[in-house]
């Protein structure tokens, strides 16, 4: 079973974050001790290279309470590692530009402007979401398009409860994400790429009624890293991770299959649904396996599940649709 | 050159040649491969397989405009066999790490995926090379046969060179540095033979094969 019954506390508070403690002490030791060694030598890029990396600890502890549909079995990817291997192209290129780069994202004040079609068309206040519903400690595992994956414990409430506030009509059939976009903020995503901002996705309504999509404040059990998309963000766990838009400023409840940022770049690559699917390569590699970060080389590869593992949660949603042609 | 200066020069190309491996094997010790391991070696294989390769192309271009530096011809079978040894490292890596071992997800990778075929040509092209790079191999084929079968290298370099544009995300331009360099190099070749002849002389002897 891939997801379990609630564990009996938050999941916070079982081990992670004091068994990441000593991760880091134990690296943060070796890369000391190699930096002494490498300075030895006279070898400044090699010091460079080893010494720790920048750290972004502007986070808050949140309170949580623990989920059933959170994800047990697995171990999760370090702290380290969720904030210095990101794909944030607003932010650079480079998995570690968003760590470098992302400090400069004005999280406070924020809100969240819903438009469209709704009954209710509003404009929530950050703080506001984060006291809506209790928040929950899920654990979910993340596959990225490019085949490598993390296990993270996110810290948010179903974007369910969210969309019930706003009351949507029957004529609203999908839902758009929209993220912040300044250029003066972000300088690196026109320099870098040649996407055209801001970062756009979307969902089937069904899917994001579906109680596994989370909205996401935190991980770890703090608010969220700003290179993680803070403050607030969705999270999709069956699906490639770019379909989880990240700092997101607007949700448009609309009647059409919204523009999504990667579909319009490469829609042969990229396609609107981008569900998990082993038995789907993308045109440049295989997706049958993916490499889990932060684990030594030779026990990174491991097989990819059809819809990362949460078909139990979500199959259903696709009956009677070819996911070799809607991928 | 004296030959206790050969013998130290050849000893710290040795050392040169084993250091991305050691950089490697250290990183794995330690847990300072980055995040994603497999990338960090796949991509430390490579880059340092294509290095080795132009820099080994460097040494008949470099001889014929500076004959006081002929002796490097003495270095280029080590290079060459370091370029072949960190290619298949890397060939190891996709085997090992990516396909787990499995007959057919190679294959399919091989037909399916155009920079994993042009990777593959490359290093089944310099598998001859580096066959017959002994000093029997030479004597057995002569001298130019064994010149014509390593015009090979020419083709391998240019196959590794597109098996990078391929693999690179489209609009990503980090290959453009090797695929210049490469550009010269090949370019050098054919200016410098006309280059000669123009000037008339005769050409000093200069022996492409290393005496055994």
């Amino acid at each position: 079973m891939l997801v379990g019954k609630p564990p009996d506390i938050p999941s916070s508070e079982i081990t992670p974050k004091s068994a990441y403690q000593q991760y880091v002490n134990r690296r943060h030791f070796l890369r000391g001790a190699a930096a002494v060694g490498a300075v030895a030598l006279g070898g400044d890029r090699l010091g460079g290279i080893l010494a720790p990396r920048t750290r972004v600890l502007a986070s808050t502890k949140l309170n949580t309470v623990s989920s059933p549909l959170t994800t047990t079995g697995e171990q999760l990817t370090s702290l380290e590692d969720i904030t210095h291997y990101n794909n944030f192209y607003e932010f650079g290129v480079n998995k570690d530009d968003p760590a470098k780069n992302a400090g400069a994202l004005p999280t406070r004040p924020w809100s969240v402007k819903i438009e469209g079609k709704v009954a209710k068309p509003q404009t929530f206040d950050i703080d506001a979401l984060l006291k809506l519903r209790p928040l929950e400690d899920r654990i979910y595992r993340m596959r990225c398009v490019e085949a490598w994956s993390m296990v993270i414990p996110w810290v948010g409430y179903s974007f369910s409860e969210l969309i019930k506030q706003c009351q949507p009509l029957a004529s609203a059939k999908y839902v758009q994400f929209l993220s912040y976009y300044n250029w003066h903020v972000e300088p690196w995503g026109s320099s870098e790429t040649s996407i055209s901002w801001p970062y756009s996705e979307g969902l089937r309504m069904d899917e994001a009624m579906n109680p596994l999509t989370l909205l996401t404040f935190g991980l770890y059990g703090d608010t969220l890293p700003n290179q993680d998309g803070a403050p607030v963000r969705i999270v999709v766990p069956w699906k490639y991770g770019f379909k989880s838009a990240k700092s997101i400023v607007k949700m448009k409840f609309v009647d059409k299959q919204p523009d999504t940022t990667w579909n319009l770049q490469a829609p042969n690559e990229y396609g609107f649904y981008s569900n998990v699917n082993p038995n789907v390569d993308h045109p440049r590699w295989s997706q049958k396996y993916e490499r889990r970060i932060g684990l030594p080389f030779y026990e990174q590869r491991r097989a990819t599940l059809m819809f990362n593992g949460y078909g139990d949660f979500v199959a259903s949603m696709y009956a009677g649709m070819n996911l070799k042609k809607d991928f | 050159m004296k030959r206790s200066t050969l013998i130290l020069v050849k000893t710290l190309t040795w050392l040169a040649c084993l250091a991305p491996l050691a950089w490697l094997i250290w990183g794995a010790v330690t847990n300072n491969l980055g995040a994603d391991q497999i990338h960090t070696i796949t991509f430390a294989t490579g880059r340092t397989t294509l290095r080795l390769l132009l820099i080994a192309l460097a040494i008949t271009p470099v001889r014929r405009l500076v004959p006081q530096l002929s002796w490097l011809i003495k270095f280029r079978r080590l290079l060459g066999l370091f370029a072949f040894f960190y290619a298949s490292l890397h060939l190891m890596t996709w085997v090992a790490l990516y396909t787990g071992f499995d007959p057919h997800a190679m294959a399919a990778d091989i037909v399916k995926r155009r920079y994993i075929t042009a990777g593959m040509t490359a290093w089944l092209l310099l598998l001859p090379l580096a066959a017959t790079s002994t000093n029997w191999s030479i004597r057995k084929l002569g001298g130019k046969n064994w010149n014509r079968l390593h015009r090979l290298v020419y083709f391998a370099a240019v196959a590794g060179v597109i098996h990078y544009w391929w693999q690179v995300k489209s609009g990503v331009l980090t290959p453009i540095g090797v695929t210049v360099i490469l550009a010269v190099l090949l370019a050098a070749r054919p200016v410098l033979t006309w280059r000669q002849r123009r000037k008339g002389h005769a050409a000093v002897v200069r022996p492409l094969v290393p005496s055994p």
